[in-house]
């Protein structure tokens, strides 16, 4: 029953590739469509692939209106120090500042950073360890006051209640209390309330943060929606994510979990203090679905502008936007890079050789196929680094060959990986993938199909996909359950290595449980160049130790990526000043989108 | 009829409590032998030790299980307070429990959606009940007729095909294609025009699944019903064919139709979980899809407890509509 | 045009142009058929018989038969239950009271059933509809057929209880079917069948669903009833011995036929037709061992719709063989007068016939 299913996906998932490939095929030769592909008019959609990385009909943004959002997930907290959800740091920034944030720029500028309630990016000391800022005047809360440095620093200082407060990103934490002395603002002995050593408030103006260790990435933290702003007389605690403060352009009128949310303009905040966002709508409005289907609908019939999850269309919808819609559709890059990863625990893995044999008998295209295809799955993945990362080389490094002369999978070359493991006649493994997406279902399935031919007996182990953490996440249980291959995807935090890959491959971060280190990576080199990275403050630098960790981990052979995920994402032809952002993964930047009219 | 009626509320009361306990040994219990850690189900990704552990405290799910349930069943009668970590949760009874994933008490997300649910399942009641008996009983009366063989695979189509595929497609034509309705729930307090066009098509297609099995059902026991010899013994007395049909066989083949309907209501009360999905009703189905894909245990939970309630609740008026229409169960 | 339509018109007249009878009630060459998909069923093939005001006839044979049918079709109920199904055909005659019912508007059929003539079933049980009091379904068949108020009927309701022997009817009036005892329930049936002082009463096998003590009580109260109310009463049975006292006129039927008719002392003492001496054999008498009581009568019925040929019974006839030539096997015999108003239909000669009677049939039982 249950392989039949499967193959029932998998048949889905290669049937839908194919028709988009088709379609994409029909329409460059010219299949004309009433959208058109070029330009774009004034009232009608931008064109295919007009706002991905450039900005579409910047001009014809008007002020007012009603901008609808649709989605069919709702965010994990709206609390900005608990979300970790892209869409949701995204999203938040229409009712959150920081004191800096993502340029309001498209592609990779986007990924840069600019000041926010700040005047300016950190005055940073020469040792790289204190950043000071002063703040912007005319910035102010919902209810008129203004913002100081208190509730800035309040605000992150929630990032350290983690038992009241879970889910968010603890970056900050790490860098500013490695050693975990603070107990967080709920258990803070301290009158105000603001005992955290590391950042000092000599004044309502002026914040200053004390690094214990210089980290190269700070200001990028400082960016994320954890560093917001809470005012404490308005900390509902856990229930804050029902209704948090604003401190941006619009703030929460209403809010159903699960059901919709429903943002008005906050009078009090003024255009000339806030540099970033231009708050064109006067209402934005978001409603959440259980059926994806019934988003795509909405979505095509004009009924909604676009989807708040920005993950791309479901197949159905897809099809049928490519068809006939395809003007309104953008093709980013997300971050994402989808891979297969072999823990070196399990037997032969610990053999580069037999990690090597995987990586060059499977078959990339059918793998590709099984996540999409070149347009809704992505590029062939190559190598180890999100594009939208700087000192990312994409499919320039290739070091296997991935989408060059082995993307069929090399049966001859893998053979001799295999001799040289010294399992000449193969050897038998199992794949683990989460039960719960289809797809990786469908491209676990397409590598036990090419691992059959260089003689692997792959066994597909479909487990509990909302058990992660407990299930591949333990370096014991992935021993004992021997799931030699494992089918997983990351996408960065904040577009720097350190973002994306300290997880995944610093040896300091393999935990016993919640472990993202699969491979169990334990190369000095590597370690080093993570403990160099933080300390190397110029650009340029930090591009080139990016670009090291890449080519060692790849040295390694600890992966097989897959894609550089790309996702087909809607924009309606109401949608104006639409541009996708590195910043936030390739998504549109939310907070800058504007209507074409005011109705 | 009084000492019935009270009989049968004292099983109700005893069944709840049973259902109140497996549903929590379900949730609680089996997680816990199958070594799997319900505190960190609470929280979110990446969970901080600290956290799992604060909620652990929280939910007292350190505690024997016997006082977990206790505690629940308490919680339902006087509320609850959740603490832990310096922060204080107060859940006002009834308190079916806490969902820590969207900070809110249970109850009032049951109270919020369940008029939805109920309008939804009511109204589709109605429809189907209308035109499944209708067609099921001019099928039998006109047994072997062109209505009746139209009627049947009529009734086959509805019964094979599933609600998302019909509700995909009354929404691909009505809503979308001629856009006819906006096909948008609204709630009735907005506007009743609203609401009704936002449950029209919910209704329609929810209905035409059900007025299938109905009609078919109708039809067998009209048949059967026909048959009898009490049927016979009313045509013997004169009467005309139009009230031996209305006042002898319909009373009759209602009896197991009822039975059908109280189940079938007493189910969907709980959920039309594939309904609600396909049209978007922010009913509790559609609350407990949500929670199933974000793992929130407590809404679970809750909306099993409340979905065992209803089909409690509607057998208990089944069983009192039966001594009512009939006499010989009365006795029984 | 238009002579066509005439001519249609008075195709669409009875064919059968015969003068009312005399007798109260006169069935004439009845047949009822019904078609099925494995051919024709004969249930009844051409039944003749007639019934005075106040007397009773008994109508005997093994189920299936044709005994029910006639009733039915009597009553006009044959096509009842027969939704969809393909129509029974029915043909001949049948006059109640000077108006022939088959060619009769069934509208006007409808109104005599319940008031001219009435029925009584077999199982009172599932006769009786579970879910409405004995009062109410009395009341009911009161009302169809006089306008009164519901009270004045449910007057009339217990009064009719009270006659027919059930204890406190005022109270029990408001009692439902499952709530009375096999033999009250049959009584209240009869009470209910009675309630509009009908002119034909049709009892179908009304003692076989009870008590063998109850039985009696239930004959008894037919029988007086129908003093009482003059009425004509047709008493149809498989077991000889219930009608033995009651009927003035007996009739044996077998395969849809009738195959002895004549006066109940005369069928009993003097049966012209070896059926009928197997009926008699197999008939319970208290007067007699156990042991050598019941003589059945071997075989099973006939098929009604491969109805054998020749006469119906010549399969299970002992006597089969007696006649010359194989006729019993070919020819079907017609029914010839045997005595003073009775008839048999048997290819024996008649002095055959009483030889083995007398000589071989008769000391046996």
């Amino acid at each position: 029953m249950t392989t039949q299913r499967t193959s029932g996906r998998r048949k889905q998932a290669l049937a839908a590739a194919a028709v988009v490939a088709a379609l994409l095929t029909t329409a460059a030769c010219g299949g004309g469509d009433s959208d058109g592909d070029g330009g774009g008019s004034k009232n009608g959609a931008a064109g295919f692939d007009a706002a991905n990385n450039k900005v579409a009909q910047a001009d014809l943004a008007k002020k007012g209106g009603t901008l609808k959002f649709g989605g069919a997930q709702d965010a994990d907290s709206w609390d900005t120090t608990r979300g970790y959800y892209g869409f949701m740091w995204n999203f938040s920034r229409y009712y959150s500042r920081q004191l800096v944030t993502n340029a309001a720029e498209p592609g990779k500028a986007g990924a840069g950073v600019t000041p926010d309630l700040a005047t300016g990016l950190a005055k940073v000391s020469d040792d790289g360890k204190t950043y000071t800022y002063t703040l912007r005047d005319g910035i102010t809360w919902e209810d008129g006051k203004p913002i100081t440095s208190k509730d800035i620093k309040y605000g992150i200082e929630r990032v350290w209640a983690q038992d009241v407060l879970s889910g968010g990103p603890t970056y900050l934490k790490e860098v500013l209390d490695p050693k975990g002395e603070y107990q967080g603002p709920y258990k803070d002995k301290s009158k105000d309330k603001l005992g955290l050593k590391a950042i000092e408030t000599p004044d309502d103006k002026t914040i200053i943060f004390k690094l214990p260790k210089a980290n190269s990435d700070f200001e990028e933290m400082l960016a994320l929606t954890s560093a917001s702003p809470v005012r404490q007389d308005k900390d509902t605690k856990s229930k804050y994510g029902l209704h948090p403060f604003s401190s941006g352009p619009y703030k929460f009128q209403s809010y159903n979990p699960g059901k919709d949310l429903t943002l008005v303009r906050n009078t009090e905040w003024k255009q000339e203090s806030d540099p970033v966002r231009k708050a064109y709508p006067d209402k934005i409005t978001v409603q959440f679905f259980s059926d994806a289907n019934q988003l795509d609908q909405r979505l095509l019939s004009g009924d909604l502008d676009l989807d708040i999850n920005q993950t791309g269309m479901s197949p159905q919808g897809r099809t049928t936007a490519l068809k006939e819609h395809k003007a309104n559709l953008d093709n980013p890059v997300s971050g994402y890079i989808r891979y297969a990863v072999f823990p070196q625990s399990v037997k032969p893995f610990d053999n580069i050789e037999c990690r090597k044999a995987v990586i060059l008998g499977a078959d990339h295209v059918s793998l590709q196929t099984a996540r999409g295809g070149p347009v809704a799955g992505g590029e062939i993945g190559t190598n180890m680094l999100p594009p939208s990362v700087p000192g990312a080389e994409g499919q320039k490094y290739d070091p296997y060959k991935i989408a060059g002369e082995n993307k069929k999978g090399n049966v001859a070359e893998a053979k001799k990986a295999l001799e040289a493991c010294g399992k000449p006649n193969g050897f038998k493994t199992t794949i683990a993938v989460r039960n719960n997406k289809p797809v990786e279902v469908a491209t676990a399935q397409s590598l036990q199909a090419s691992l059959k031919k260089i003689g692997i007996t792959a066994e597909i182990d479909q487990y509990d996909g909302s058990q992660t953490a407990g299930i591949i996440g333990s370096p014991s249980n992935v021993k004992k359950k021997n799931y030699g291959i494992i089918i997983m995807g990351w996408g960065p935090d904040f577009p720097s290595v350190q973002g994306y890959g300290l997880p995944l491959w610093d040896s300091d971060y393999i935990l016993e449980s919640g472990n993202n280190n699969y491979a169990l990576i334990k190369d000095k080199e590597i370690d080093g160049l993570f403990d160099k990275y933080v300390d190397t403050l110029d650009d340029a630098g930090k591009q080139q130790i990016a670009t090291d960790i890449n080519h060692k981990v790849m040295e390694g052979a600890y992966y097989l990526p897959f894609v550089f995920e790309k996702f087909v994402n809607w924009r309606s032809s109401r949608l104006a000043n639409v541009y996708t952002t590195d910043g936030y993964s390739g998504m549109y930047d939310f907070v800058n989108l504007g209507l074409k009219s005011s109705k | 009829m009084l000492a019935y009626l009270i009989r049968r509320l004292f099983a109700a009361a005893v069944m709840l409590v049973v259902i109140i306990m497996v549903v929590f040994g379900i949730f609680f219990l089996v997680p816990k032998w199958a070594g799997v850690d319900i505190a960190s189900s609470f929280v979110g990704k990446q969970a901080d030790p600290a956290a799992v552990e604060a909620v652990r405290q929280k939910l007292g799910l350190s505690d024997p299980i016997y006082s977990q349930v206790w505690e629940f069943f308490k919680g339902i009668f006087t509320g609850r307070t959740y603490s832990g970590g310096g922060d204080v949760t107060h859940c006002s009874a009834p308190c079916f429990g806490y969902s820590f994933r969207s900070e809110q008490a249970i109850w009032p997300v049951l109270t919020d959606r369940f008029p939805v649910t109920l309008a939804l399942a009511l109204g589709a009641a109605l429809l189907w009940l209308l035109f499944g008996l209708a067609a099921g009983v001019l099928s039998a009366l006109k047994r072997g007729s062109f209505w009746d063989r139209g009627a049947m695979v009529v009734a086959l189509a509805g019964v094979s095909l599933p609600v998302y595929f019909t509700g995909m497609i009354a929404l691909a034509v009505f809503a979308f294609g001629l856009d006819w309705l906006d096909a948008q729930y609204v709630p009735l307090a907005d506007s009743f025009t609203g609401w009704l066009g936002g449950l029209i098509l919910p209704w329609i297609t929810l209905a035409f699944l059900y007025a299938a099995m109905y009609a078919r059902i109708t039809r067998a026991t009209m048949l059967e019903i026909l048959g009898e010899d009490y049927i016979r013994t009313a045509r013997a007395k004169g009467l005309r064919e139009p009230v031996v049909i209305r006042k002898h066989a319909m009373r009759s083949t209602l009896t197991p139709i009822l039975t059908m309907l109280g189940m079938d209501l007493g189910a969907l009360i709980g959920g039309a979980i594939l309904t609600e999905s396909t049209f978007n009703l922010p009913g509790l189905g559609q609350a407990v899809l949500n929670a199933i894909k974000t793992q929130d245990l407590p809404v679970i939970l809750g909306v099993t407890l409340i979905t065992s309630l209803a089909v409690l609740i509607a057998n208990l008026v089944v069983d009192v509509l039966y001594a009512v229409i009939d006499p010989r169960v009365r006795l029984a | 045009m238009t002579e066509l339509s005439k001519s249609g018109a008075a195709v669409g007249e009875p064919t059968v142009a015969s003068p009312a009878p005399s007798a109260f009630l006169e069935v004439r060459d009845l047949k009822v058929h019904f078609p099925t998909d494995d051919g024709l069923v004969k249930s009844v093939d051409g039944l003749t018989f007639q019934l005075e005001k106040g007397k009773t006839l008994g109508i005997v044979g093994e189920s299936g038969s044709g005994k029910s049918v006639t009733s039915l079709g009597i009553m006009g109920l044959h096509t009842a239950g027969q939704y969809g199904k393909r129509k029974a055909r029915i043909s001949g005659e049948i006059w109640l009271d000077g108006t022939e019912l088959l060619s009769a508007d069934p509208d006007h059929v409808r109104k005599l059933r319940g008031r001219q003539m009435a029925m009584i079933f077999q199982d009172p049980l599932s006769a009786l509809h579970p879910y409405y009091t004995i009062g109410q379904q009395i009341v009911e068949a009161y009302r169809i057929h006089h306008d009164v108020d519901k009270k004045t009927a449910k007057r009339r309701a217990v009064e009719m209880l009270d006659r027919v022997g059930i204890p406190q009817p005022d109270k029990r009036v408001d009692n439902y079917p499952h709530e009375f005892s096999g033999g009250m329930r049959q009584r209240a049936m009869i009470a209910m069948s009675l309630v509009n002082n009908p002119e034909l009463l049709i009892a179908d096998e009304p003692t076989t669903a009870l008590d063998v003590t109850v039985q009696a009580q239930i004959l008894d109260l037919i029988r007086d009833l129908q003093k009482e109310f003059g009425s004509a009463v047709i008493i149809i049975t498989h077991d000889l011995g219930v009608v033995a006292e009651l009927a003035d006129d007996l009739l044996v039927m077998y395969g849809g036929r009738c195959v002895e008719r004549g006066p109940a002392e005369k069928v009993f003492y003097e049966p012209r037709h070896p059926y009928t001496w197997g009926l008699l054999g197999s008939m319970p008498r208290l007067d007699r061992d156990q042991q050598e009581r019941l003589i059945p009568v071997k075989g099973s019925p006939p098929s009604l719709i491969n109805v054998p040929s020749g006469c119906a019974f010549n399969p299970r006839c002992p006597y089969a063989d007696v006649p010359k030539d194989n006729v019993t096997r070919t020819v079907r015999p017609e029914l010839t007068e045997v005595g003073s108003k009775h008839w048999a239909a048997c290819h024996m000669s008649q002095e055959q016939r009483e030889r083995i009677w007398t000589e071989e049939i008769a000391p046996k039982l």
